[in-house]
């Protein structure tokens, strides 16, 4: 497997930001009502990912250390801006379901703990197959659970009726689902034994109210156990 | 005070509460509510934080973007104002308050990338708040904040001591408890009438 290869199973499997590394929690309860939503916000997040990742390695360089999170922060709001006018001009149907997450996408961990962890020590294009990598990795986890929610929720799966309408369970479609199905996909994952690092970010002082730094944290501490 | 008003804060507070109903912050929502001393230090942080942001936010939304037509630059000039109003703030309690600084110092920094702040901020704007509206707005939504990360902490100090089968330790548990509460804030949609 070549590095760029390695990059790609990195973020969909090994490291998937949402079911291992528990990053974007906002986004992934607040958009899986419907699968549909699910891959709309995930491909909306990629594509901001990919563009951030490209630049911020591109100036990795010229980037003065002290000021970078600022830096990083206006890259990432103007890419979500452009993202966000080209959903409002193209897709009005997505805009009417997401519109208020698509700004919010500047604040999703995910992108800032990319930045932080891999575009601004590495090649460009290395930087971009992280990017794809994570954001498929992300878009996959935002459509199961919008799938799991759908199906059990209004029996239906990207709008086709799948379970008869008698069989949903409405409060799977509304916010307390959200915790619900993520809870259940936490469980079956402790119970078949993949390590997730939910437990040492919930058990510890999480993200401390900080969901962008959130990434960086995490980062922070696994380098300081590893030193250990 | 008008009706309006009072829509307003039974809306932000409790209705759409911002981490039962918007889920706008979950990531401090599981991560902070371990101790209940940390939540409400977090919890007055993120009101006075959320007013402030609110009001500055509306003046800039309303005498600045607006007049300019530069409505598409919200996202860049508000997420910037939070950041640096959040350093201005944190220098000014220093000095002129260190008690209130003592005490929410290290949250105050931490609040600027709080999706919730940015959240109402967006929210206020789309929605034509005036600028009493977008303040009661930012300052009612941080209450309902307040609120549930503080009964969160108090159902989490119960739960630590319950023996419970291994694959819910940790997370799943703290992600039911959560959804129960949520079902329980339902209850307040009879209230927006």
């Amino acid at each position: 497997m070549n590095k760029y290869m390695e990059r790609l199973y990195n973020g969909l499997i090994k490291e998937n930001p949402t079911m291992v590394l528990m990053l974007g929690m906002c986004p992934t309860l607040a958009v899986s009502t419907a699968a549909i939503n699910g891959v709309s916000m995930g491909l909306s997040t990629m594509a901001v990912l990919v563009f951030s990742n490209l630049i911020i390695s591109i100036l990795r360089k010229r980037i003065p250390n002290e000021v970078r999170l600022p830096a990083y922060i206006v890259i990432v709001a103007s890419l979500v801006t452009v993202t966000q006018l080209i959903i409002k001009a193209y897709l009005p149907t997505v805009d009417k379901a997401l519109g208020q997450f698509i700004p919010l996408i500047v604040v999703n961990c995910i992108i800032l703990g990319r930045a932080e962890a891999y575009a601004n020590k590495n090649e460009p294009g290395l930087a971009i197959m992280d990017g794809v990598g994570m954001g498929l990795g992300f878009t996959v986890a935002l459509t199961l659970a919008g799938s799991v929610r759908e199906i059990l929720g209004s029996g239906t799966l990207f709008g086709l009726q799948i379970l008869p309408k008698s069989a949903a369970i409405a409060i799977f479609g509304q916010p307390p689902g959200a915790y619900l199905v993520i809870a259940l996909f936490i469980i079956i994952m402790n119970a078949i034994g993949i390590k997730t690092r939910q437990r040492q970010l919930v058990e510890n002082d999480g993200c401390n109210g900080n969901c962008a730094a959130c990434a960086m944290q995490c980062d922070d501490r696994k380098g300081k156990e590893e030193a250990k | 005070m008008n009706t309006s008003l009072i829509l307003i804060i039974v809306s932000s507070a409790l209705v759409h509460n911002v981490l039962l109903n918007r889920f706008w912050g979950v990531c401090s929502f599981l991560g902070v509510s371990k101790q209940m001393k940390a939540s409400a230090s977090l919890g007055v942080a993120v009101i006075f934080v959320m007013t402030i942001a609110s009001a500055v936010a509306s003046l800039l939304n309303d005498y600045i973007l607006v007049p300019f037509h530069l409505e598409f630059m919200q996202t860049i000039v508000f997420i910037l104002v939070i950041a640096a109003l959040v350093q201005i703030v944190e220098m000014f309690l220093k000095k002129s308050s260190p008690a209130i600084y003592k005490a929410l110092g290290i949250y105050l920094p931490l609040i600027t990338t709080n999706c919730a702040v940015l959240g109402i901020a967006q929210l206020n704007a789309s929605s034509g708040y005036t600028f009493i509206e977008s303040v009661v707005a930012g300052f009612s939504s941080a209450v309902g904040y307040t609120l549930a990360i503080v009964l969160l902490a108090g159902i989490r100090s119960r739960i630590r001591e319950e023996d419970l089968p291994a694959p819910l330790r940790g997370a799943p548990i703290v992600l039911i408890s959560a959804a129960l509460m949520s079902i329980a804030f339902m209850g307040f949609s009879a209230l927006s009438f």
